[in-house]
């Protein structure tokens, strides 16, 4: 009997426990979804609240589809998004690749240790950083471009090259921290494999094709699918941070238009409409991606 | 074994020697400079002639930032979030972390749990939205709308739910025929055991409230009230008038010692020590983080 009740008590125990983290998110993820639902369908204003201001209906989402500022920045999302899911998959694949083939330790070390650094940074530092050395007058770049008789080049103010220099920072933030997959994924494949074609005669580079390459294939194509559930964020913090006035035409992005729209014109339902659209799309390619993953790799979250 | 070497895999080495090592320059070479900046006069820096050394060496804008009250305020402000931030992060993480990892047949609801833990992950309210509930639950303009929000953080909660699972189920067991309470079995037996996963999940935290801007920008009005980061996010959008301003200097020649750039320089670099400091360890429990966060449940 004694016995019956302990089992009883751990097991509201093991409820008690799952509740408080649970309140939480009930209170800053679940109401404001529920919130935010009304508040995109209503005409929302501060003074009566979200119950006091009146329905109307798909206004503002009619009006999204017709706002050129709202088009453009969906457009410019999935062109920066999808840029900088191919850079930060091939770019880290190719450096993983690469310092295979490094074998003295102390250089391989090194070059891990400081590529891994401003992946630790924050997006503001390192725009201070970045406004810094890419000044179009004097900018430690621009100097050294100059070595080589290239004019001065507008990185942060020129929309024919912003998005540009959107996806080689954010590479360069990340490459160092995602190369480390990869490497992992390197060191999984079974030395045998490359004495077998080693003693067949293969070189170097025929080993990379067709023992390396296909060694990581599956980790790639997983990589690959699961980067499609973020492809309408291109970086809030990296964009708001780098970003000004002039090249809103290729740079401004779902989530600044949603901070803008929302906290500085006080377009409160306008810019809650925008972002759940945002998230409702998201949601779709986040399940169908993992989905996919699931499915043809194997792969569950949870 | 010995490498067998022909010249075309000599030549390829040396281009990839220094091919990686051009990499690991572009790494480095950005920050050395702001550094070598942050030491120059102004009279250098302004006439864009420092490149990596630091030329007309002066610790001026350093002395200019420690006196800089703003700066100790946000600094302050930061230490604050760091401090509750931190360890309800981590409490809330085990505690979810813990039931959840036990097996559907024991803990049989669990995988309702689960679905409303995963979903917060891929559906986002917006930032209106979590905003307003901020407003009206009147917390702007305190330490606690930079903690609260994100207190529950799923992904850290998967990982710590991993690292459980793999624990022998025998330890458990165990315990329970000695009578103990699930609360004991966790904080006694479980999380020593769970060491490193705790500590790997106290860096990402720290590293979490350490760089965060947007929430100080959104919900403190008053600038005192901002943390480091939304601070320096303000500095980078200053003029540099309004900067040198900033400090109520009694000389007029300390003043013209610094300038804007040099106190952003500065600035910056008091910033990230902290980062620089942790660095082994964020270097060693990241990784470990990365590999164990993909490890399937």
């Amino acid at each position: 009997m004694k016995r019956k009740k302990i089992l009883d008590q751990n097991y509201i125990l093991l409820h008690v426990m799952v509740w408080i983290p649970l309140i939480f998110i009930l209170v800053f993820n679940y109401y404001p979804m529920i919130s935010g639902f009304q508040i995109a369908f209503k005409d929302y204003k501060p003074g009566l609240g979200i119950s006091g201001s009146s329905w109307v209906g798909l206004a503002h989402f009619k009006e999204m589809f017709q706002t050129q500022d709202v088009i453009r920045a969906f457009r410019n999302t999935l062109i920066i998004a999808i840029a900088k899911i191919v850079a930060n998959l091939l770019v880290p694949i190719l450096v993983a690749l690469l310092l295979n083939e490094i074998r003295v330790k102390w250089f391989k070390r090194a070059v891990q240790t400081i590529t891994y650094l401003p992946y630790f940074l924050s997006w503001v530092i390192l725009a201070s950083i970045l406004t810094n050395i890419l000044a179009v007058d004097g900018g430690i770049v621009n100097r050294a471009l100059a070595l080589f008789q290239i004019d001065p080049i507008f990185f942060l103010g020129d929309n024919n090259v912003f998005r540009q220099t959107l996806v080689m920072t954010d590479v360069w933030k990340n490459f160092g921290y995602n190369t480390i997959v990869y490497l992992a994924a390197l060191t999984g494949i079974d030395p045998a494999l490359y004495e077998a074609v080693t003693v067949d005669g293969a070189g170097r580079w025929r080993q990379t094709l067709h023992i390396t390459l296909p060694g990581i294939s599956m980790f790639i194509a997983l990589m690959t699918i699961l980067s499609v559930g973020s492809i309408l964020n291109a970086g809030f913090d990296q964009v708001f941070n780098l970003y000004n006035v002039s090249v809103y035409e290729s740079g401004d992005i779902i989530d600044t238009l949603v901070y803008r729209l929302g906290l500085q014109q006080y377009r409160y339902s306008f810019s809650t409409a925008v972002g759940m659209f945002k998230s409702l799309i998201s949601l779709i390619l986040i399940a169908g991606s993992n989905y996919m993953a699931d499915r043809f790799a194997g792969y569950r979250v949870f | 074994m010995r490498e067998y070497y022909s010249r075309g895999r000599i030549v390829f080495q040396v281009l990839n020697y220094l091919f990686i090592g051009f990499l690991t320059l572009i790494c480095i070479v950005p920050v050395l400079h702001v550094l070598a900046c942050s030491f120059s006069s102004p009279a250098y820096a302004d006439a864009h002639l420092v490149n990596l050394w630091p030329k007309g060496f002066t610790l001026a804008a350093y002395r200019f930032v420690m006196k800089s009250s703003q700066f100790w305020a946000a600094f302050l402000v930061t230490v604050k979030r760091l401090l509750i931030g931190v360890p309800l992060n981590l409490l809330l993480t085990i505690l979810a972390a813990y039931p959840l990892s036990k097996e559907d047949t024991i803990f049989r609801q669990r995988k309702y749990y689960m679905w409303l833990y995963m979903f917060v992950m891929i559906f986002n309210a917006g930032l209106v939205p979590t905003y307003l509930l901020v407003k009206d639950l009147g917390l702007i303009d305190t330490v606690w709308a930079l903690v609260l929000p994100t207190g529950v953080n799923v992904f850290n909660i998967v990982l710590i739910m991993n690292f459980f699972r793999g624990i022998p189920r025998e330890i458990e067991e165990s315990a329970l025929v000695d009578g103990a309470m699930q609360h004991t079995i966790l904080f006694k037996l479980y999380l020593p055991l769970a060491a490193p996963s705790i500590a790997t999940v106290t860096l990402f935290s720290f590293m979490g409230h350490w760089n965060s801007w947007m929430d100080g920008r959104i919900y403190m009005n008053n600038m005192t009230n901002y943390p480091l980061q939304t601070y320096l996010q303000m500095m980078l959008e200053s003029s540099d008038t309004v900067i040198l301003n900033a400090v109520s200097f009694d000389a007029l020649i300390e003043k013209m010692m610094v300038s804007g750039q040099n106190i952003r320089a500065a600035q910056l670099f008091i910033s990230i020590l902290p980062v620089l400091v942790l660095y082994p360890f964020l270097q060693r429990y990241f990784t470990t983080g990365l590999v164990m966060g993909s490890v399937k449940g």
